[in-house]
């Protein structure tokens, strides 16, 4: 748990009063535009973002690329209603006329006054220098040509090499009709490997990657260019050798860290408090009930600093904060924003967040993760007498309403008497959201969590998230091979 | 629509000026050629669930893309900010980028001469996406919801009905002559209702019409109680035991292995050898009576454009209609002009183009030739197998051809749909999966731009129970 000693940041607003011109004016005169017609609460989003991106392949620095982009999105709600606009365009005329349009969710006389802006002290958990990180290019080109290098001396069979270098500056500033005010600089970079294996007629690819919100000096230890570069090539040796998965249900161990994807897809996004609000999640009416072995505990975390998926606000200017969502198998808790927090009448969690300025927010998921148990990852495995050993994921996929979820399995190996064995081929795992954790019967002391390359996408929406878990066995789960 | 139409104050002249204006400023910063983008668009829309509105959404955007090139460096930049000072970073940042970027000899512009844009009106935009009055756009939607709602008893909940528009405009100009702009447009209206069954099983479907013409999208009623008759078959769903039975794809899952086979045949997958494709130009890679065509060309049987038509693609060069399957025989690969190079081939004219980044590669209308069988031929034909309706997960490895995906759908018994099927896996190898495709429907739609008709696979496993 990180905590550090919180102060308000005032930088970060002087940004956009400075280089957009905007004023504590401004920002009332739009949010009262914004509740003239009647509505009962009022946000306005900014945001400014430059990202920049280097890629070598083929040995060669191909590509460089830089973006920039600035917005406000304004949001207005009345009831369970929301109206949205929003403008790249930040001329008082473009924002007022943006507010004009998001007013007309509500419709009747103003109800509701713009409350004086109070700045909450929130947590720093990515510093950024001051005057954000200097660009400093060769630095990062040296990333990418060192993973490039550590790939191709991996093994005479990779083949193919591709390192790619991103990084975005992300700045935001919330102004609500209640008061709230937030202001932050969200740094986020990311390192990534990719490689293709031939040996006569096989060919296989291999993946790694890594990062974080911090600077360079985070691609260090198992996110060195080095070790993500040997990862991805020693995936794709791995699978030149591979055997068809199995197919059907069976005993499987996850591996630590990225395979917590399962927590993602099987419970995280079904206690998402929007879906639950309208009764659509298959977990709706479940709090307090058991959906986990009692070894299971789950909880979503945004406050560790410098993850992916951490922040000192989130996208409604709430603080983030640590929230249980299942203690020893039993339901806790949903993950809310400020709208589901009010209609359900709970707390919320500073759960809302949007892909830009362009969306409208909604509760999404942090850093999730399992916490350890007392298992040996060793006596998990020999605990299997036929089964999966899956120790890498790519992505995977929920259908909220019923539960059903996948998540493919891109490293996994055979157990076979107590033994790990053969590495499989590419195999989808599916499972029921309230019901998979039920099986879950030993729990690795042995918690990781990922190294900081999730994306999540809900409704056309992506944000970066992260997940976690120790080494877990499950009784039973379907691996979807074609074999035996 | 006044909102939406103040946003666009700009013509396409103006905004094809402006594009050539910003390929003059690189030029003139000491770039050998550069290329530049200009986004505008638009968007509206609105999601009424039991019968009250959710959200309504509403505004406009409009961006610049740039790629320069010194020699064979190159570098892109992309802005939503179109003041003086935003393009004088736009420019500067591209040419300090260029710098730090190699040379690669495939890199560059498309040839003088190669440049083109189809002089046929291709019919891709339409005003009447916002000819409705605001309360009337609500009101299709709620109609889409209401019908779905009062279909059956067992539909009890709803995560809504919406009716959504937008128009957008892209222009494209570079240093060696071209300038081309077009306007498309778009609405939709969909709706996604809940049943429970008599144990509380919940199931969610949905429906659609979308169009790039108002009045050519379906009735509110038929896509409200099309998606309840979809919801419905869903309940009651059970698992079956893991077996190798003959998998009917429907033609809305079918269509995402046709835009599997695009990635495997995409240059950028060929030149990597990171295609299970790859190197197989010429030979048979599928059943004889596999034909699948990427046509960027192509007008729907309403007259309007397709989903994937353009005048001209990413870079410049006139849409064109590419065989990428004739007869189960790989005759093309889909090429932008730098894959073109890496393979020492033409480029297909797929580039496509976002405001950022370098040109990749995309289908236009992407689809497999119907076959002349019915739906329920194929289905008739099956003694025991599984007919897929919706499909879960990334399970596709076209660089092995390793396919595993979660799968929704009906159980066939004796040639007839019977009851319902969740939280399985279709597992197989798209080299073999492509051989083994034994029946093609006679029901090729477009509903986007990747479409295929109903589709038998055999020799596939299905992992359950």
């Amino acid at each position: 748990m990180n905590n550090p000693a919180a102060s308000p940041r005032p930088s970060h607003k002087r940004y956009f009063f400075e280089k957009f011109g905007i004023t504590d004016h401004m920002l009332e005169r739009c949010l009262g535009e914004a509740l003239a017609a009647g509505g009962d609460y009022a946000d306005l989003y900014f945001e400014s973002v430059t990202a920049t991106s280097l890629g070598v392949d083929e040995q060669i620095v191909k590509s460089a690329s830089q973006g920039t982009s600035a917005g406000c999105g304004i949001r207005v709600l009345s009831g369970e209603r929301t109206g949205y606009a929003y403008t790249d365009n930040l001329s008082p005329e473009r924002l007022l006329h943006a507010a004009r349009t998001a007013a007309l969710i509500a419709s009747g006389p103003a109800k509701q006054t713009v409350q004086g802006f109070v700045e909450a002290p929130v947590a720093d958990l990515y510093p950024v220098p001051l005057g954000g990180y200097d660009l400093d290019l060769a630095a990062r080109l040296e990333l990418i040509l060192r993973a490039d290098r550590a790939a191709r001396a991996f093994d005479a069979r990779i083949v193919q090499v591709r390192a790619n270098y991103s990084e975005e500056l992300k700045r935001i500033l919330i102004a609500a009709s209640d008061g709230a005010f937030a202001s932050d600089t969200q740094p986020l970079c990311r390192l990534n490997v990719f490689v293709i294996a031939k040996e006569d007629a096989n060919t296989t690819k291999g993946s790694a990657g890594g990062g974080g919100r911090a600077g360079l000096d985070q691609f260090s230890g198992s996110k060195s260019p080095e070790s993500l570069a040997r990862e991805a090539a020693r995936g794709a040796i791995l699978q030149l050798g591979a055997v068809p998965a199995p197919a059907g249900e069976m005993e499987v161990v996850l591996g630590p860290g990225w395979p917590g994807v399962l927590l993602h897809e099987a419970v995280g996004h079904g206690l998402e408090a929007d879906f639950n609000r309208k009764k659509t999640s298959a977990f709706a009416g479940l709090i307090g009930q058991p959906v986990a072995s009692s070894k299971v505990t789950v909880v979503d975390n945004g406050t560790i600093a410098g993850r992916r998926g951490s922040l000192n606000v989130d996208d409604e200017g709430s603080a983030t904060q640590e929230t249980v969502l299942i203690e020893g198998g039993v339901l806790r808790g949903y993950l809310t924003d400020k709208l589901s927090a009010r209609l359900m009448g709970s707390a919320n969690t500073g759960s809302g967040r949007r892909e830009s300025y362009q969306c409208i927010p909604m509760p999404r998921m942090t850093n999730t993760y399992m916490l350890a148990g007392d298992d040996a990852p060793e006596d998990i495995i020999r605990s299997v007498q036929r089964g999966l050993y899956a120790v890498n994921f790519g992505g995977g996929q929920v259908d909220i309403t019923n539960g059903k979820f996948v998540f493919s399995a891109s490293e996994a190996y055979l157990i076979e008497d107590g033994k790990i064995t053969a590495p499989v081929r590419d195999a989808t795992l599916i499972g029921n959201g309230p019901e998979a954790l039920k099986y879950v019967s030993m729990v690795g002391h042995d918690l990781k969590l990922d190294e900081g390359i999730g994306t999540c996408g809900k409704d056309g929406q992506s944000v970066p998230v992260g997940v976690g878990m120790p080494t877990i066995k499950l009784d039973k789960m379907t691996v979807g091979g074609t074999g035996r | 629509m006044p909102d939406a139409a103040s946003q666009s104050e700009m013509t396409a002249l103006d905004l094809e000026s402006l594009a050539a204006d910003f390929v003059a400023l690189a030029m003139k910063a000491g770039a050998s050629d550069a290329e530049a983008v200009v986004r505008e668009g638009d968007e509206f829309s609105v999601n009424v669930r039991m019968g009250q509105v959710e959200t309504l959404k509403e505004s406009g955007s409009r961006g610049l893309g740039l790629r320069v090139f010194l020699g064979t460096r190159s570098s892109t930049t992309s802005t939503s900010d179109l003041t003086p000072e935003g393009i004088r970073q736009l420019v500067d940042g591209a040419m300090a980028l260029a710098k730090v970027t190699e040379e690669d000899p495939n890199s560059g512009l498309p040839e003088t001469g190669e440049f083109g844009s189809l002089a046929r009106d291709l019919h891709l935009y339409y005003d009447d996406v916002y000819s409705l009055e605001g309360a009337e756009r609500i009101e299709w939607a709620r109609r889409a919801e209401a019908a779905a709602l009062a279909a059956d008893p067992r539909i009890t909940n709803s995560d809504g009905g919406s009716f959504d528009a937008s128009t957008g405009r892209k222009v494209l100009a570079n240093s060696r002559g071209f300038v081309g702009s077009y306007r498309s447009s778009y609405a939709g209206v969909s709706a996604a209702p809940l049943a429970m069954d008599t144990n509380g099983t919940m199931q969610r479907d949905g429906w659609w019409s979308g169009a790039r013409c108002f009045a050519h999208l379906e009735s509110p009623e038929a896509v409200g109680a099309e998606a309840a008759r979809r919801t419905l078959r869903r309940l009651g769903a059970r698992r079956v035991t893991t077996q190798r039975v003959p998998i009917v794809f429907a033609p809305e899952v079918a269509r995402s292995l046709i835009g599997s086979v695009f990635e495997a045949a995409s240059g950028d997958s060929i030149w990597r050898s990171a295609s299970f494709l790859a190197g197989k130009l010429g030979e048979q890679i599928a059943a004889a009576s596999l034909t699948i065509v990427d046509d960027n060309t192509m007008l729907l049987p309403t007259g309007a454009g397709g989903f994937g038509t353009s005048p001209f693609d990413g870079e410049g060069l006139p849409s064109q209609r590419t065989v990428v399957v004739e007869n189960g025989v790989l005759r093309n690969y889909l090429l932008n002009t730098y894959t073109a190079r890496k393979l020492g081939m033409k480029s297909t004219h797929n580039a496509s183009r976002g405001l950022a980044g370098t040109p990749g590669i995309g289908c236009g209308n992407l689809y497999l030739e119907p076959g002349i069988l019915t739906p329920e031929q194929i289905i008739s034909d099956v003694q025991a197998g599984f007919y897929v309706t919706s499909l879960m997960g990334f399970g596709v490895n076209v660089v092995t051809g390793d396919y595993s995906r979660g799968a929704t759908g009906l159980w066939i018994e004796n040639g007839q749909l019977t009851y319902a099927v969740e939280e399985v896996t279709v597992a197989g190898n798209l080299a073999e999966m492509l051989k083994n495709m034994t029946a093609i429907g006679n029901d090729l739609v477009f509903r986007g731009s990747v479409a295929s008709p109903t589709l038998r696979i055999d020799g596939m496993t299905i992992a359950g129970a």
